[in-house]
């Protein structure tokens, strides 16, 4: 048992929506602690609430109540602009439709969050070269998100979420639209990720063989944490 | 803030080939129209404002207006020509020209219909007053004949006016011996004779004008105060570029603001096209945005990016209109000049202003079209973003 | 009906673009139409002319004066039933810019000629009766809020002095093509005056105005008029009044034909948003398009459906455009007034601002219609808009 402060310290997150009239809960007084080097699936059936919290645990949306707390800073306190800049340096992204920007090349997309910082151009050039070789398409640096496969286009995001070398990765459905066998690479990399280089890694997904690659899972129903999932 | 790269911008524009041709299509239209209407107007201005010279002065009677309006008796030109301050001639006789002027109506070449041309008497003195006046064919008239000359602008304009020919006017035979070029100022719209010819032949008793040359330009205070305070002189003294500023203001301000308000509604249609790509535009890439907005650019970054597009579009236009509208300086316009009722034959003219204006009506075009959607994708929810991708 | 309705909703789905689309399509017919009735106008004068009157003016120009004593002989050419004659005035009332044209005419003999201005016979014969009295159209009169007893004064470039005259009739035009902008003056009153300065000046006009019996006398009643005066110091020409006019609106040919031209770019300016707007339209529905090719659908029917929705969205457009003209139209009529009198919209250009519509909803249709009919069922279902 690791002694160090958890990296997220979740407590008393709640989350609900404003439809029409009616408030909608989504998540109800979550309490969690993520350590620095974990590697967690965070799973359940669909509408559980688990997407949400993995919003929120990347700073693109705010709680209703309760503290997030990431290397000391508790997110659900800052303002619109600072969780920007907050997001650009500590989080990185991989989502399940990779989300590139089609008109950028590969290397053009890995640069993208480095423009969000103060490095020089050609500072910049170094740190995306690295970081496409980390992930083994250095040869492809100039093809188009549309001259790639799957795959190669999560690599691609995968490159583009640590280059700005944040503590915490978090990964929505990383392998959902790839098959078997590309799944397996993907995962394969993320697990790299975090034994070689040390990043804390949150991942939804509801495939358990995805789900198996982490050091833990954690299961949601219905906005709550559960220890045991209901059998499907 | 730190932006998103330029790259970004102009390569979503190319990705969407048709619709950026189409609407930036629309705009160089909307900019080719406004900046012809200035061009005319420039270009009446600019040829007008040629044919002054700095140290001439031009009288008229007072409130005339114009210089078919206008009427100087024998007497009050004698009383002008022993003024003082005026320049001398070779010869020293003061350079003082008396002209009558008269419209004659003559068919244009081509469409066949009539248009006012001005006669203009005139002398040796007349010449030398308007020292870029040059004849480039043929010769100018003899003193006491009914030989006349014409301007470049007439001899292209009109049928029947090349040397050999002759017109009839007054009940008379005028043989065209010559063709003058007046460095494109407005005596290239005119056919000048002997002014005394001019003056029997239409019974006239009085000059309709009075052109002089000062022998020192700043004089020409002293000049208009000294015909003010002769009662005998009911005239005006203008600097003769003032004068003939004045003569082009009516027309070029109404060329101006007629096409100014022309391509003013025009551009809503283009505002229009431009909006609607724009929305397009956000809309099809609302995933694109949330995307930009969680890996940490800002909303201000994103209304940057999107109103940049819409700019960059309108410049494109913009320029592409402004090209175009630059080959009209090849087209040679004539109408009747509202204040002389006399034909001028004007080129439409393209300055760095006119440039200057055009682009920055462009980018306001841009501006309007593009702000809108891009507030609406700087205001889109990261999260529902995210969703729509 | 279900096509209709159908096109109806498609419309309408995406209400912000088809508003847009149907916004600018308003504004370019309205602009299209008010340009046309702008250059209509210009040529008003010349429609408002009578086929029984002829102008007879100075070969050399109109500037030229003809002397009085012509009249003599005019009047006794065969053919011409009535004479009178009018003076370009030329004056400014307080300011440039409140221009009208004024007529220093011969009373009796003008009004003859002229019936078109309805005046009461008090008032005709109040004019008469005052050397410095005049006439004002209704449309003037009401510019300046002018009433019987009025004085008005100008300052004239063309007669140099001060002059006041007192309104003394208002005449309304017979129909509306008749010019109620204008001042008419006693010629006779002008005269004296400049005679009273310099004997040389005097006993000139601007131009004859000749009645004719019968129309179609004109060309040989105007011929005969000439050869009286041929190879005299002051020739003559002399044209139907319609001709005359028209003369005028030449001079100006090069800016009327600037703004015909003009008119149309702003259709094709239209033209190139509503193509990109069915473009996109049909790019987004690439889809939608490819499962009803795929249930059975034959590829016009799509076809059918970008060219039913395009042309319904020009109907919706232009049908705005054109109910906006007419308001906008009189508007500008009160604000230019005498500028351009007789101001209308013609049924002709609201004609042609349906069809220019109707061809923009057409055209704009053209190559999306033809781009979805071609596309696979397969290609069609992949397309990601």
């Amino acid at each position: 048992m690791s002694t160090a402060p958890p990296l997220i310290r979740i407590r008393h997150l709640s989350k609900s929506y404003r439809r029409a009239e009616q408030t909608i809960p989504v998540l109800l007084d979550i309490e969690l602690d993520v350590q620095a080097g974990d590697f967690v699936a965070l799973m359940g059936p669909s509408g559980s609430g688990k997407s949400t919290l993995l919003n929120l645990i990347a700073g693109i949306d705010k709680p209703s109540s309760g503290t997030i707390e990431i290397d000391g800073v508790d997110i659900a306190t800052l303002g619109e602009r600072a969780l920007a800049d907050w997001r650009a340096a500590n989080v990185g992204f991989v989502f399940q439709f990779y989300n590139l920007i089609p008109v950028l090349s590969a290397f053009e997309n890995v640069e993208l969050p480095l423009l969000l910082t103060d490095l020089s151009a050609r500072e910049r050039r170094e740190r995306v070269a690295q970081t496409l070789a980390l992930v083994a398409l250095q040869d492809r640096a100039d093809h188009q998100p549309n001259e790639l496969s799957g795959g190669q286009q999560q690599r691609v995001a995968i490159a583009r979420a640590l280059v700005t070398d944040p503590r915490l990765i978090v990964a929505d459905e990383p392998t959902g639209d790839l098959d078997r066998a590309t799944g397996e690479e993907v995962l394969a990399l993320l697990q790299r990720l975090v034994s070689e280089l040390g990043k804390t890694i949150v991942m939804v997904t509801h495939d358990p063989k995805a789900a198996s690659r982490a050091h833990r899972m954690v299961h949601l129903e219905k906005g709550v944490l559960v220890d045991e999932p209901s059998p499907v | 803030m730190k932006g998103l790269p330029l790259a970004y911008v102009a390569r979503n524009l190319w990705v969407r080939r048709v619709t950026t041709l189409l609407t930036a299509g629309g705009m160089a239209l909307v900019v080719y129209v406004f900046a012809t209407v200035l061009m005319m107007s420039e270009g009446i201005r600019a040829t007008l404002v040629e044919t002054g010279q700095p140290d001439n002065v031009v009288l008229l009677r007072k409130g005339a207006g114009a210089e078919i309006n206008s009427a100087i008796s024998r007497g009050q030109a004698r009383i002008l020509e022993s003024l003082p301050g005026l320049a001398r001639a070779a010869d020293g006789s003061a350079l003082v020209s008396a002209e009558p002027v008269v419209l004659n109506n003559l068919a244009k070449r081509g469409s066949g219909k009539p248009s006012n041309v001005t006669l203009r008497g005139t002398g040796a003195a007349g010449l030398a007053l308007r020292p870029q006046v040059r004849i480039v064919e043929g010769r100018m008239f003899r003193p006491g004949s009914a030989e006349i000359v014409a301007g470049s602008a007439i001899a292209k304009g009109f049928a029947g006016v090349e040397i050999g020919q002759t017109l009839r006017f007054g009940g008379r035979d005028w043989t065209v011996v010559g063709l003058f070029d007046a460095g494109r100022s407005g005596f290239d719209s005119e056919i000048w004779l002997d002014a005394d010819q001019l003056m029997q032949t239409f019974r006239r008793q009085n000059w309709s004008v009075v052109v002089l040359e000062l022998a020192d330009a700043g004089a020409f205070e002293r000049l208009r105060e000294a015909v003010e305070a002769d009662p005998r002189l009911q005239l005006e003294a203008k600097r003769e570029q003032r004068f003939y500023a004045e003569q082009s203001e009516a027309l070029a301000n109404f060329i101006r603001i007629l096409g100014t308000a022309v391509a003013v509604v025009f551009s809503i249609g283009a505002v229009v096209g431009a909006m609607i790509t724009m929305f397009g535009a956000v809309a099809s890439r609302t995933g694109e945005i949330g995307t930009l907005r969680a890996l940490g650019f800002r909303r201000g970054a994103v209304l940057t990016a999107f109103l940049s597009e819409s700019l960059l579009l309108a410049l494109a236009g913009g320029v592409a209109g402004l090209a175009v509208a630059s080959l009209m300086q090849a087209v040679n316009v004539s109408t009747t000049n509202f204040a002389t009722f006399s034909e001028l034959a004007f080129q439409l003219t393209l300055t760095p202003a006119i440039i200057g204006q055009s682009l920055v009506f462009a980018l306001a075009m841009g501006l309007v079209g593009g702000f809108v959607p891009a507030w609406r994708a700087a205001r889109l929810n990261i999260v529902d973003s995210l969703r729509a991708a | 009906m279900f096509l209709l309705r159908l096109l109806l909703k498609n419309a309408f789905r995406h209400r912000l673009r088809t508003g847009l689309t149907v916004l600018g399509l308003a504004v370019a017919v309205l602009a299209y139409g008010m340009l046309r009735s702008i250059v209509d106008a210009w040529y008003a004068g010349a429609e408002a002319s009578s086929s029984t009157r002829l102008i007879v003016r100075s070969a050399t120009s109109l500037t030229v004066p003809l002397p009085l004593a012509f009249a003599q002989r005019i009047r006794v050419v065969d053919g011409v039933s009535g004479l009178s004659w009018s003076n370009w005035f030329g004056g400014v009332y307080v300011d440039p810019r409140n221009f009208f044209p004024q007529f220093a005419v011969d009373g009796p003999s003008y009004l003859a000629l002229y019936p078109e201005y309805v005046l009461t016979e008090a008032e005709r014969v109040a004019w008469l009766r005052d050397r410095r009295g005049a006439l004002v159209g209704a449309q003037l009169a009401q510019k300046f809020g002018w009433k019987i007893g009025d004085v008005v004064p100008l300052k004239s470039s063309l007669y140099p002095g001060n002059w006041s005259f007192t309104v003394r009739g208002i005449w309304q035009g017979a129909d509306a093509a008749a010019d109620e902008g204008q001042m008419l003056i006693h010629w006779a009153y002008v005269n004296e005056t400049v005679r009273a300065r310099s004997r040389r000046g005097s006993d000139f006009v601007g131009v004859f105005v000749l009645g004719i019996r019968d129309p179609n006398d004109a060309a040989l009643v105007a011929q005969r008029v000439d050869a009286q005066f041929r190879n005299s110091s002051a020739e003559t020409l002399t044209e139907t009044e319609k001709a005359f006019q028209l003369g005028f609106v030449s001079m100006s040919e090069a800016i009327l034909v600037a703004l015909q031209a003009v008119s149309y770019v702003v259709i094709v300016i239209i033209l190139a948003v509503m193509a990109n707007t069915m473009a996109m339209t049909a790019r987004e529905r690439m889809p939608e398009y490819a499962t009803l090719a795929a249930i059975g659908f034959p590829p016009g029917f799509v076809a059918r459906l970008l060219f039913g929705e395009s042309l319904l969205i020009a109907v919706l457009g232009g049908m705005v455009g054109v109910l906006l003209t007419l308001p906008l139209a009189s508007a500008f009529a009160g604000v230019t007034g005498s500028l351009f009198p007789g101001f209308r919209v013609s049924a002709t250009t609201m004609g042609l601002q349906a069809a220019a519509a109707l061809a923009v909803g057409a055209i704009a249709a053209l190559w999306p219609a033809w781009k979805a009919s071609r596309t696979g069922i397969v290609a069609g279902l992949r397309h990601v808009g």
